[in-house]
């Protein structure tokens, strides 16, 4: 499914180049569950958003559902991330001024799908993430949890075939992370293919897949 | 992303952000408001000299000895000379034209009037009992010389000099002195109050032949003509000239003033004016449009992380741009609204301090202040719109 070939990013900062990535060569099979791991700065967040087409690589070829994605318009772009793609953020990310129901609603705004249908497909997200009582809520009067919840089902309302995790746990206390996992996983047995950034080996430890990443490159790569 | 949803979106993030909203829609309110309630104050203003004119007569054309340098100058306008002099027997041939339905010889002086051991210099008019009509005076009690007995010595006096000199009331009948010769009062004018400045209520009137030979002249000061109607005014012009001329061997030695381009001449002024005023109104709102450029760019780098964030779930850059294009919409739409209900409110204001002010807002000015808003507010949202949707996604999430 996610094909990526001699995959390098540069940044430059100031007249110094910072290489990201440097010749990343990656394959990601169909309901994979993948966990990437390494010290920070290593490029496991870059990678994550060239996978998740927020970013373009200096070089090489993306190659995603069988389709290069490499060279794709930018709205192209935006409409595959739609589709294919949901981003979850160690930070969620939510939108402060909406309820946690608008801010799961939003994909689907975005996808241009009637009301009625929204509606219906919200009070779904609700329920199955536990969330119902919490709908009218705004995120700043959602415990951390809660706000991870919310952004899950706002990644997932358009069920994306891949679903990509920077550090989901990152704010959350251990108890609450180990729940988040839960429903990460969860999503995962249901199809979803699973890509982890994580500094936690323990989570690491429970992927299917373990890629290690030193200096832009994946220095291990172990089912 | 739909239309309706856009729509939807952008208004609820205008609501949730009041305060800045609110700058924004005061701003422009302001604006649009300036602009209908100066253009209501110069229309006003406008109206009110047409109608100050209109009250002196309706299709009054003026006659006035010499010729003046200027065409549609004023009453009594500097005259290049007086070659000859108006009679009364040129008014009566103005009279017989067919276009003329009134018309009303004039003379005027200052002259000592006294009466019942009161003493006071007057503004005389002589004239005759047309005069009355033409010029829309009326009187409140008595009547006026009764035609055809113009020769007696008879006299109408202003409200206010019949109060004063008569405070307890009966003037009508009463014995007065006008310079050297007496004259019994005939009628009291009713209140009219100053127009045109000749305040009608401290004046009196007098036969015309008892005028001129008061102020010992064979000439008249004016003649005052009113047309059968509007459409006579410029016939009656050039009948009245055409006549005088033959009257005076040929010399076309007099000038002949319509109201009408009297007022078009009031009216144009007063038109460039209340466009002018409504120019710089107009300003103001091209102030209003920087400050919501600015507080539109404020609110872009504020929103950066949901920017990204809408980016990161697959909005393209189009829908994001229109998302905050939409937002100045209605904060234009609020602001324009807010201010033409405001610039209704202040005529009306107005209209109630100053009654005899038709400060009215002409439909052109409002329309052109909402206009004006709603363009300078689209024209400022399009460069913080365009920054927001080219905002790089990860560094958007970044809050870079
Ligand atoms: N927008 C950017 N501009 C310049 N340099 C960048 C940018 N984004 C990332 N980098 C650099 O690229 C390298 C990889 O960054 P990245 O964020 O991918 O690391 P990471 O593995 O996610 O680290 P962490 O575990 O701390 O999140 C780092 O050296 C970082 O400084
Ligand atoms: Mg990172």
């Amino acid at each position: 499914m996610i094909h990526l070939t001699a995959i390098t990013r540069v940044f430059r900062m100031g007249d110094q180049d910072v290489r990201a990535l440097s010749g990343i060569n990656l394959e990601i099979a169909s309901g994979e569950y993948v966990s990437i791991m390494g010290p920070s700065g290593s490029g496991k967040t870059t990678l994550l958003n060239v996978l998740g087409l927020l970013d373009r690589p200096n070089s090489g070829r993306y190659e995603l559902d069988g389709r290069d994605v490499t060279d794709l318009s930018e709205t192209e772009q935006a409409c595959v991330r739609r589709e294919k793609i949901g981003f979850v953020f160690q930070s969620f990310h939510l939108v402060p001024r909406l309820t946690a129901a608008e801010n799961i609603e939003l994909p689907l705004i975005l996808a241009g799908i009637a009301p009625t249908e929204r509606k219906a497909r919200v009070d779904e997200a609700l329920l199955g993430f536990d969330l119902r009582d919490r709908a009218q809520h705004r995120p700043a009067e959602l415990s951390g949890g809660q706000r991870q919840r919310v952004a899950i089902a706002r990644a997932t309302i358009l069920r994306p075939t891949a679903l990509l995790a920077d550090e989901p746990t990152g704010n959350l206390d251990h108890h609450i992370g180990a729940e988040v996992m839960a429903l990460l996983e969860g999503l995962h047995h249901a199809g979803t293919t699973l890509i982890l950034v994580t500094h936690d080996r323990e989570l690491g430890a429970r992927a299917h897949r373990h890629i290690a990443m030193r200096d832009g490159e994946i220095v291990a790569d172990e089912k | 992303m739909k239309l309706r949803d856009t729509l939807h979106l952008s208004l609820s993030s205008v609501v949730s952000y009041r305060t800045r909203s609110l700058l924004i829609v005061l701003a422009m309110a302001l604006g649009v408001a300036a602009v209908v309630v100066l253009t209501a104050l110069g229309d006003g203003a406008r109206r009110y000299v047409v109608g100050k004119f209109s009250s002196i007569g309706t299709n009054l054309i003026i006659v006035l000895p010499g010729r003046a340098e200027t065409a549609g100058g004023f009453p009594g306008a500097v005259l290049a000379q007086t070659p000859r002099d108006l009679t009364l027997e040129d008014a009566r041939f103005v009279g017989q034209l067919s276009q003329v339905k009134r018309y009303a010889p004039l003379n005027v002086g200052v002259v000592e009037l006294a009466a019942a051991s009161r003493l006071r210099e007057v503004t005389v008019l002589g004239s005759t009992a047309d005069l009355l009509p033409i010029r829309h005076m009326n009187l409140a009690q008595g009547s006026f010389l009764a035609q055809g007995a113009e020769y007696s010595a008879q006299i109408i006096l202003g409200a206010t000099l019949a109060q004063e000199f008569f405070p307890h009331g009966n003037v009508v009948g009463q014995r007065v002195r006008l310079g050297d010769r007496r004259f019994l009062v005939s009628g009291v004018l009713a209140v009219q109050g100053e127009s045109m400045g000749f305040n009608s209520d401290e004046l009196v009137i007098i036969p015309i032949d008892h005028a001129q030979a008061l102020f010992n002249t064979a000439s008249l000061f004016r003649i005052l003509v009113e047309a059968r109607s509007r459409s006579d005014i410029v016939s009656a012009k050039e009948a009245i000239r055409d006549t005088l001329k033959r009257r005076h061997d040929g010399e076309d030695d007099v000038t002949v003033i319509t109201q009408d381009a009297v007022l078009a001449t009031f009216d144009r002024i007063l038109r460039a004016l209340t466009l002018g005023v409504a120019g710089i109104a107009a300003i103001s709102l091209a102030v209003a449009g920087i400050l919501v450029m600015n507080v539109m760019l404020v609110a872009v780098s504020q929103r950066t992380s949901e920017i990204g964030l809408l980016k990161a779930i697959g909005a393209p850059s189009a829908d994001i741009r229109l998302l905050f294009f939409a937002e100045a919409l209605w904060l234009s739409l609020a602001g324009a609204v807010l201010g033409f209900v405001l610039g209704q409110f202040g005529s009306l204001l107005i209209r109630l301090v100053y009654p005899q002010l038709p400060a009215w807002p002409p439909v052109w000015a409002s329309i052109a202040g909402v206009t004006i808003a709603f363009v300078t507010g689209i024209l400022a949202s399009l460069l913080p719109a365009a920054r927001a949707a080219q905002l790089d996604p990860v560094k958007a999430l970044a809050g870079r």
